[in-house]
Formats: C-alpha cells, sequence, structure tokens
C-alpha cells in the first residue's frame, strides 16, 4: 500500500533498502560498516536489526565485495552492495568491468550478475582529493553495467528499487550532500519502475539545461533566479546516465532550440560531450553552439576555497544558460 | 588403494585433455584458430582429480585462462569447445567467450578468467550464496602460482576465512608466472604457508597425481560442506608446454623441460597401471578410442557455421 512519509534522503535510500529486504528474500546488503554501525552516514541504520543474517559486515577488501556481489549474483541472490566511496571503487574496478559487465554476454546469456552497487561521490568542504571526484563517466563508458545519480529524495528511494529489481549490474550513485540536507514527502510502496527515463524538474521553453546528480539543486536555483530576468529555463534531470534518456533530450532541445549541459564530473571525456555529440549526430538546428559546463582539468583541492573555484557554482550555471540565450 | 577401473577413469580424462589440447595446436599452426591460446599440458590430473571429488550438479568451478582442461574434466563435450575455440556459431558460448572466456554452467563450469585471480573473489561471492540458499554448493577458484600475488586472492582468502564460505583455494604451481620462475616473486615459494596467516588449513598436494588431488579436494569439500569453512591447496605440477602456443621457453633452464616431462602424470600414471598389471593394448585401445573422439568433435566444429556477426549486440543486457 502507497503511503506517504516526511524523510531524508538518506531515509528514503534506507526504506527502499527495507522494502527490498522485505519483498526479495533472495536480497543480501552489505560493505563496510553497512550492518552493526549502519553505515558511516548512517543509511543502512536498523537493517541489520531486522533482517539478521542478510545484511553484513565485510572486511576493507573492494575486490572481495564486489567480486563476491559477482558470484553471489550469479547463483540467484540479489547483491546490494555498497562502496563507501565512489573514489574506492577504483581500487576494484575490475570486478565491475571485466567481470559484472561480461558476464552475460560472453556466456551468451547463460550467465548474469544482477548485483547493485550503491554508492556516493561529489565534493564537500573539507572532502579530500580522493574523496570528492564524479566518476560516473568511467562507469557510463562501460557496455553492459547501468548508471544512475538519483538527485531527489523520492529518485533516492525509485531508483534505488528499479537498480535492485533490475537483471543487470547497477552502480546507483548518490550524493553525501544530500544525506542529511532536510526532509521531503517521498511516496513509499508503489510500483518499481523500469530503468531509465529522464524526469522535467522545472519546464521552460528558452533552453534545455540536462543535468543530474547534486549539481542539479545549482541548476535549478540558477533557473529560478534567470527566471526573473525573463530566461525560462527547462531543467531536465537525466537520472540515468546509462542508459540515457536521449528522447527526452532530443524532445525539449526541439522545443528550445538550446542545450547546455550542466554536471560536477570533470567536462573532459564527461558525459556531457557524450549528449552534445548525440544532439549534433541527431541533426537538431540550434540557435546557439551548445554548451558543457562540468569541472576544469584539475585535481580537486582540499581547500574549500579552491574546491569551489572548481566545482560549477550557480553564478558559472547561470552565466552560462544566459550567454546561450542572449547568443 | 584404488580400483584400477577408477585409475583408468583417471587416465583417460587426462588422455582426453591432452589429446584436445594436442589438437588445438594443430588448428592454432593451421590459422582455424587464431590469437593467443594457454594450454595446460602436463597439469591435467589436477582437473581430474578434483573434478572427481566434486558435485558438480551443484558446486562451481571457477578456473584461470588455461581452462581448457578444466571445462574437459567438468564433462563438456570437446566438439562444443573446438566450435567455441574456432568462432563457430556452435560454440558452448557461441564464439563470445573463446579460448580464455569459457564458461559451461551446465557443467558447473562457471567461467575462465584472464584477469589472473580474479576468480578468487567471484567464488567467494558463489559460496557466500550457498551459505543462503541451502544447496549445499562448495566453490572451487583455481589459480596459478603467480596469481597468488594478486590483492583479489588475498581479500578473497581473508573474506571466505571470516565468513567461513565453503570455498577451495587451488593453487595450481606449475613454477613460472609466464616467464619468470615463482620463486623470483616470492621470498617464501612454499605458497600453502599463507593459509595460517587467514586462519585457514592450508597443505602441499602431488598435482601430478590425480587420486592425491581427488583424495585432498574430497576432504576439502567435506570440510566446507560442513560449514567449517575455506582451504588453501597447492598443487605441484608442471607445464610440458610454453605459456602460449609459440612461446619458446628460452627462460626455462636446461633440463628443466626434461624434467617435468619426466614428472608429468599421464606417463606416470601409465607405467604405475602396467605396474598393476593392465595390460599395454588395453592402454593402446583407450589412447586410439580417446583419439578417434577428439578428430571427431575436432573435425565436425570444423565443418560448422562461422558465428553469425548480426548476433553481435545479443546478450548485453538482460
Ligand atoms: C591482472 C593481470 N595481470 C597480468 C596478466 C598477464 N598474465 C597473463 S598470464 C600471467 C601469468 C600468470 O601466472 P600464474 O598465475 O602462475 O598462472 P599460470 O600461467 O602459471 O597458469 C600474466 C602475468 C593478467 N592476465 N592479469
Amino acid at each position: 500500500m502507497p503511503e506517504t512519509k516526511n524523510l531524508s534522503y538518506a531515509e528514503s535510500v534506507n526504506a527502499a533498502l527495507r522494502r527490498a529486504l522485505a519483498e526479495r528474500p533472495e536480497a543480501l546488503l552489505f560493505g563496510e560498516d553497512v550492518a552493526a554501525p549502519g553505515g558511516v552516514f548512517g543509511v543502512t541504520k536498523g537493517l541489520r536489526r531486522e533482517f539478521g543474517d542478510r545484511v553484513f559486515d565485510t572486511p576493507i577488501s573492494e575486490s572481495a565485495i564486489l567480486g563476491g556481489a559477482v558470484g553471489a549474483a550469479m547463483f540467484g541472490r540479489r547483491p546490494i552492495a555498497e562502496i563507501m566511496w565512489a573514489d574506492f571503487s577504483l581500487v576494484a574496478l575490475d570486478q565491475l568491468v571485466n567481470q559484472a559487465a561480461n558476464v552475460r554476454y560472453v556466456s551468451r546469456g547463460s550467465l548474469s550478475a544482477p548485483l547493485t552497487v550503491r554508492t556516493q561521490q561529489g565534493n564537500a568542504p573539507g572532502a579530500c582529493a580522493q574523496h570528492s571526484q564524479s566518476l560516473e563517466a568511467f562507469f557510463a563508458h562501460v557496455p553492459g553495467l547501468r548508471v544512475c545519480l538519483p538527485a531527489t529524495h523520492q529518485d533516492a528511494y525509485d531508483l534505488l528499487l528499479s537498480a535492485i529489481w533490475c537483471n543487470d549490474p547497477v552502480i546507483v550513485i548518490e550524493n553525501r550532500t544530500l544525506y542529511h540536507a532536510g526532509k521531503q514527502q517521498v511516496q513509499l510502496g508503489g510500483d518499481v519502475q523500469p530503468v531509465g527515463g529522464a524526469a522535467v524538474r522545472r519546464p521552460g521553453r528558452d533552453v534545455t539545461v540536462l543535468t543530474w546528480g547534486a549539481l542539479q539543486h545549482r541548476v535549478l536555483e540558477a533557473a529560478g533566479r534567470l527566471a526573473g530576468d525573463g530566461i525560462e529555463a527547462e531543467v531536465l534531470d537525466a537520472r540515468w546516465v546509462r542508459p540515457l534518456d536521449l528522447e527526452a533530450v532530443l524532445a525539449s532541445v526541439r522545443r528550445t532550440g538550446r542545450l547546455v549541459v550542466a554536471h560536477e564530473a570533470h567536462t573532459v571525456g564527461g558525459v556531457g560531450g557524450e549528449v552534445l555529440a548525440a544532439v549534433a549526430e541527431a541533426g537538431l538546428p540550434l540557435r546557439c553552439p551548445p554548451v558543457r559546463i562540468g569541472a576544469p582539468d584539475t585535481r580537486i583541492p582540499a581547500a574549500p576555497g579552491l574546491a569551489a573555484a572548481v566545482i560549477p557554482s550557480t553564478e558559472v550555471i547561470a552565466e552560462a544558460i544566459t550567454k546561450s540565450v542572449r547568443a | 588403494m584404488p580400483e584400477t577401473a577408477a585409475l583408468l577413469a583417471h587416465l583417460e580424462s587426462m588422455r582426453r585433455i591432452r589429446s584436445f589440447e594436442e589438437e588445438v595446436t594443430r588448428l592454432r599452426a593451421t590459422g582455424d584458430i587464431v590469437g593467443s591460446v594457454h594450454l595446460c599440458n602436463g597439469q591435467e590430473a589436477i582437473y581430474v582429480g578434483a573434478c572427481a571429488a566434486l558435485d558438480l550438479s551443484r558446486d562451481a568451478v571457477f578456473p584461470t585462462y588455461r581452462g581448457h582442461g578444466w571445462t574437459l574434466a567438468c564433462g563438456a563435450p570437446p566438439h562444443a569447445l573446438f566450435a567455441e575455440l574456432l568462432g563457430r556459431a556452435t560454440g558452448i558460448n557461441g564464439g563470445r567467450g573463446g579460448s580464455a572466456y569459457l564458461s559451461a554452467p551446465e557443467y558447473g563450469m562457471y567461467g575462465e578468467n584472464s584477469i589472473v585471480g580474479a576468480g578468487a573473489p567471484i567464488a567467494a561471492g558463489a559460496a557466500l550464496a550457498a551459505t543462503f540458499d541451502g544447496s549445499g554448493r562448495v566453490a572451487l577458484a583455481a589459480f596459478g602460482d603467480g596469481a597468488m600475488n594478486q590483492g583479489a586472492v588475498h581479500e578473497a582468502m581473508n573474506f571466505a576465512a571470516v565468513r567461513a564460505l565453503p570455498v577451495i583455494f587451488l593453487v595450481e604451481n606449475n613454477h613460472y608466472s609466464e616467464l619468470t620462475p615463482i620463486a623470483d616473486m616470492v621470498r617464501v615459494d612454499r605458497l600453502f604457508k599463507r593459509a595460517s596467516a587467514y586462519g585457514m588449513p592450508g597443505a602441499r598436494i602431488d598435482g601430478n597425481d590425480p587420486e592425491a588431488v581427488r583424495q585432498a579436494v574430497a576432504e576439502a569439500v567435506r570440510r566446507a560442506r560442513s560449514g567449517a569453512g575455506p582451504v588453501l591447496l597447492e598443487a605441484m605440477t608442471q607445464r610440458i608446454v610454453g605459456h602460449y602456443i609459440g612461446d619458446a621457453q628460452h627462460y626455462r633452464p636446461s633440463g628443466d623441460l626434461d624434467a617435468a616431462l619426466a614428472a608429468e602424470p599421464i606417463g606416470r600414471l601409465a607405467r604405475e597401471l602396467l605396474g598393476l598389471g593392465v595390460a599395454q593394448s588395453e592402454l593402446d585401445e583407450l589412447e586410439a578410442r580417446v583419439a578417434r573422439e577428439i578428430a571427431d568433435a575436432s573435425a565436425r566444429a570444423l565443418a560448422d557455421p562461422v558465428a553469425d556477426p548480426t548476433t553481435v549486440l545479443e546478450h548485453l543486457y538482460a
């Protein structure tokens, strides 16, 4: 029975995990500090008590966590593995890229690895160089993987369930700046949605701004400010960067004739470039050159003032949108 | 003392693997098989002994890229494997796996791995699943001596030990990792000793004696199924061929290959059987039967249609 509750983003994730563990007896939840301690961000609180052995703590061994998830998934479990920071997935990328993404294909469908990896990424004040990166383009580059970045409380609940129900390996990238940043009404218990599909967060006629992840909140702030100047930006949340809902992007750009893609990840080699290429390939006539906004080509520095100069700010986003509309 | 019939069965299985590899060598030379191929000649006793101890209707084997022998020992048909290596539509993975990424789950073989050591955590995961599904499954991860230096293997052993997972870590110690002797890469070349650091039993076994391997693996299986957790077995063996087809083996000191040939398991078991009173003619007959089976499987695979390129996008997602 659907019900609505006032929850934080972290509690929304927790509610999705609780539902998955309750409805899918084959679901397992494991990772570093997720069971007894309830997660370093408190996201998995109470689940060990409720579900016992199906929720357990692992050694600090990312290869064992992800490889264990691959093996368990091959044998009918639904592992939900937590990688505490997305940056840490890099020490065990083999298990995602060479193993999980491969197994269905090379076995011609006789094996599969339906696992969910939950992780979080992005910069926050005080985070260090190895705890600040935005890595979705790494994962999105790999055929066989699916990748989503929930940016709203409702999506934190819905997308995670879609991922767990999906029969492919899925990486759900959360953002720790969202976990405890206020509560919202979240509908629980609705139908589990299929994977994919963008969402219009703000309708507008002048320019399409495609975004995903935590940066969306700055994009919406920028769009709100610009409305005062008579610029109506349409904010589209990609949500899934693989599979990317290209149809929704094209439909919006067809109406607005302008495209800005804004993400927190580095611009070079990012998913933004991919979107621009796809729009160009589709041959849509644009009224001005498309724009990518992302982190410049540098490492993420420690000092909050320096990091702020790297991660696109509301001002930078607003300026880029204005320039493209006034071009 | 095991029955002569059981030893003859071991010999036949080992001979099937050897003949398969010899035919692969020929097909690689003719260019029918392309690319890098890693043969397992000389290591057959490990596969045959271990598979005889497993219940492949529920247990799961995760070998390395040197896995033709494992796949055959699990019972996969030679024709489907030849077809796979030849890129035929009838290949056991439709040409998607090839020599180094074969899988045959219907025979308990859950996939070779071309990333050295990567199968160890996956096997631990298969064992993890068994602790929830009541199947009684035991997972066996096989890898080389060189792979023992991979982080994934250490992580898998600790993970399996701390959770008492039913997994057997089986090192095929053929003394070489690619072209480099293992002794040059570790301070302690008794690799099974690492088991004690993780709190699990470890043992060195004669990897050229299928019966010794069978007994050690059977004991490890019994232990794992009882819930007592993982085991590390180090099976001592040797390659009697290069690391890959075409490897001139310049790195092997003189005498090394002769010693390997003297120790290899097929000749050794044949000599043992003759000593037990089995007639030479019976061994010749066995050999001829296997040779016919392999030649026939190869010929049929060569005549099969090549894999259809229009299917290349299939099976990526569910
Ligand atoms: C992670 C990784 N590193 C390097 C290689 C290249 N490589 C292929 S085989 C091999 C040697 C493996 O030696 P060992 O584990 O002893 O197995 P053996 O070949 O003796 O069966 C290496 C280094 C690889 N496949 N994977």
